[in-house]
């Protein structure tokens, strides 16, 4: 399980890493709405962390309700709130552990 | 609307409580400079603009600023877990932890409760945007004040991922009440 978790933890990190990219993004093009050349690093790395997201949801738990996957039981609400900070967050001992998805290239597929 | 990420904007893992430092910081939690006043201050602002672009930046640095309280408070809870009788009464957080024990309530360093008298909401869009540029530099003083009290590194690379994005938002502040925001549309 150590494995898996530094990859759990690696992958968040990524998607933070990622999600600022466009939180830096969004409030630079709120004042330059006619950047062109920023709007298409926007849609870039937009669709960089939707895949992302889709991933971790795969492999760990939602971090948003909508990328919820089918699934035994609703781990959005098993799974670790963010202040936690616990060595192996998930999945818990007694769930369905974490898969990848059918449909998509699982690890590294959005690099 | 809003909807709700699972994770924090830039990580917090401490892994030794320290109740002092949590009595400094939960201040930009519910104190006069703190990202609860930041928050409710920019997103209770946007209804007076007649500026789409203006809105825009106040929605969304108001959202990243909920973020930054979600940090905060994680931060303060870090620090305050598993304390002992002996560590509580040691630290001088005997006060707080007679009326909150180790919950999350905003407030002051200095135990004052959070108020909405800590920022304005004026109805003037050049107004308020003088405002937001002020507020963002006076919560950068108090990251540096932070700072200058701790040095756990734990505590300190969050607190300055926070103290930096008060200078960006601080620029992007400045561009919205700039003169050429005649460029906007206006509603």
């Amino acid at each position: 399980m150590a494995n898996n978790c530094s990859e759990q933890n690696r992958m968040l990190r990524d998607i933070s890493i990622i999600d600022f990219t466009l939180v830096e993004l969004t409030e630079y093009l709120d004042t330059h709405p006619f950047d062109t050349q920023a709007m298409e690093y926007f849609n870039h790395y937009a669709r960089i962390k939707n895949q992302m997201m889709q991933d971790f949801a795969c492999r760990y738990y939602p971090l948003t309700t909508d990328t919820s996957t089918d699934r035994k039981e609703w781990n959005w609400v098993l799974s670790p709130m963010p202040w936690e900070n616990v060595e192996d967050p998930y999945p818990l001992a007694d769930s369905t552990p974490g898969r990848p998805c059918n449909n998509n290239s699982g690890r590294g597929g959005y690099r | 609307m809003w909807s709700y990420e699972k994770r924090l904007q830039f990580p917090v893992n401490i892994k030794n409580p320290n109740a002092k430092l949590a009595q400094v910081i939960i201040s930009q939690y519910g104190g006069p400079d703190g990202e609860m006043g930041a928050s409710m201050r920019y997103l209770s602002q946007r209804y007076a603009t007649p500026y789409r672009e203006v809105a825009g930046v106040l929605t969304d640095i108001g959202t990243e600023e909920l973020a930054h309280l979600e940090m905060v408070a994680t931060i303060v809870h870090q620090l305050t877990r598993n304390l002992s009788m002996e560590e509580i009464k040691a630290s001088g957080f005997a006060p707080y932890y007679t009326d909150h024990t180790v919950g999350i309530w905003p407030q002051a360093a200095g135990g004052i409760p959070f108020n909405a008298c800590e920022f304005q909401s004026k109805g003037d869009v050049i107004t308020d945007l003088f405002e937001d540029m002020a507020a963002e530099q006076k919560a950068r003083t108090t990251y540096d004040n932070i700072l200058r009290l701790i040095d756990d590194p734990d505590v300190c690379e969050p607190i300055k991922f926070l103290r930096q994005r008060e200078i960006v938002h601080f620029q992007r502040f400045g561009e919205t009440n700039r003169e050429d925001c005649s460029i906007f549309s206006k509603r």
